[in-house]
């Protein structure tokens, strides 16, 4: 059997895991709504197989074959199925229900979820002890660490599917328990969230949050750099979704957010947000 | 942007390029990524900045960070790249 994967969503996230696979000689079934997505997906992927090369991420090997569909029933035959579509609990659990109706007993089924519980999206597939999530970071191909989110329903021997999918693509993991947000998403989120806030109300413009978070406390870009590297209308459904789930005002999206949000500002994939961006970076 | 503008302009077209990356003059020979200035996305922005301005392409072996650590550095490289492609 070829080790082919098929990732689900090629946004920002679904785009760069396929990267990462691809570099490590993995082929990838891309699955997106629209072909027009899954066109700018492929040249986007092009892009990032060059940057990964670039900085020394990629194994010198040739890179796998991908492949382009608007079929979730594509992914038959796959070895797993990473579902990274936008955090939107209904669509996951359409697409979920889709796929795990369709592929083998035994595939792996990863949600790239930020932070929806794994035990909640268990609900949507036939085999709930085959379902785990890996939240990879962006960008995937990049960030060397993933963290593992195992249900209370995942058994060890999909922990085990994870250990080998992870060493195929060179990326330690973590494993925590099943918890809206994780522990990452937990504590950036509202990080991030606070940051914007904190422009809002006028206290310091973005550069300024940002280089005093790298300067006086080693953040690699600053909280809004990462935020508009994330997508903003990513972070403002996550933040809904953990908001919903933990209860916690501090999820609760600020205005500061959902005002770029309205306005179209998603951040880098959409060439500005909290800052401006050239048409190459995105 | 043409590219055949006199080779010397070379580094300096590279280098302004560079100042609006890192708020301030960038020396010939100074280190972009001790200086924090070649991060990971910089990086690329650059490989994209200097085929695209000096119509080269820039793939295989030498699309390596080492070739992007100075501006003297980039310029020796797109200098090569140009002859090989006029040459060709
Ligand atoms: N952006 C990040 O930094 C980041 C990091 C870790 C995890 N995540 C998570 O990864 C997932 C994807 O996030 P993203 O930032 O890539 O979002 P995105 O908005 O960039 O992309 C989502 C993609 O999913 C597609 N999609 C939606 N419904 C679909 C369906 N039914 N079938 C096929 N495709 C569908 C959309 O068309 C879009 O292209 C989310 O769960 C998010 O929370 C995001």
């Amino acid at each position: 059997m070829t080790r082919r994967i098929t990732v689900l969503g090629a946004g920002v996230m679904g785009t760069g895991i396929t990267t990462l696979a691809l570099a490590h000689g993995i082929p990838v079934t891309l699955v997106d709504l629209e072909t027009a997505v899954l066109d700018r997906a492929r040249a986007s992927v092009g892009r990032q197989l060059r940057h990964a090369q670039l900085l020394g991420a990629a194994p010198d090997v040739p890179p796998g074959e991908l492949t382009t569909s608007t079929s979730a029933a594509d992914c038959a035959g796959s070895i797993a199925v990473i579902e990274a579509i936008s955090e939107h609990a209904e669509q996951k659990d359409k697409i979920l229900r889709e796929v795990s109706g369709i592929v083998d007993p035994g595939t792996v089924i990863v949600s790239n979820t930020s932070g929806i519980p794994i035990d909640e999206l268990a609900a949507s597939v036939e085999r709930p002890d085959e379902l785990v999530g890996i939240h990879f970071m962006n960008p995937p191909y990049l960030i060397t660490m993933v963290e593992i989110a195992r249900g209370p329903r995942t058994s060890d021997r999909t922990m085990e599917s994870v250990r080998d999918l992870l060493n195929l693509v060179n990326r330690r993991g973590i494993a925590v328990r099943d918890a809206p947000g994780f522990v990452t998403s937990r504590l950036l989120h509202p990080m991030i969230n606070n940051a914007a806030r904190i422009v809002g109300e006028g206290v310091a413009d973005a550069a300024e949050v940002d280089e005093l978070m790298a300067g006086c406390l080693g953040h690699p870009t600053g909280p809004l750099r990462t935020a508009d590297l994330i997508g903003l209308d990513n972070l403002a459904d996550s933040l809904f979704a953990l908001h919903e789930r933990l209860g916690d005002p501090q999820f609760l999206p600020c205005e500061q957010l959902l005002d770029h949000v309205r306005a179209g500002r998603l951040g880098r994939k959409s060439g500005s947000g909290f800052y401006e961006y050239e048409e190459i970076t995105r | 942007m043409t590219t055949d503008q006199a080779v010397d302009s070379v580094p300096s077209t590279i280098s302004s390029y560079l100042e609006t990356k890192a708020g301030g003059p960038v020396e010939h020979d100074a280190d972009l990524a001790a200086a924090g200035v070649l991060t990971s996305m910089v990086a690329m922005e650059i490989v994209v900045f200097l085929e695209s301005t000096f119509g080269i392409s820039i793939v295989g072996r030498d699309l390596k960070l080492d070739n992007f650590r100075t501006v003297d550095s980039m310029a020796a490289l797109v200098t090569r790249l140009r002859e090989n492609r006029d040459n060709a």
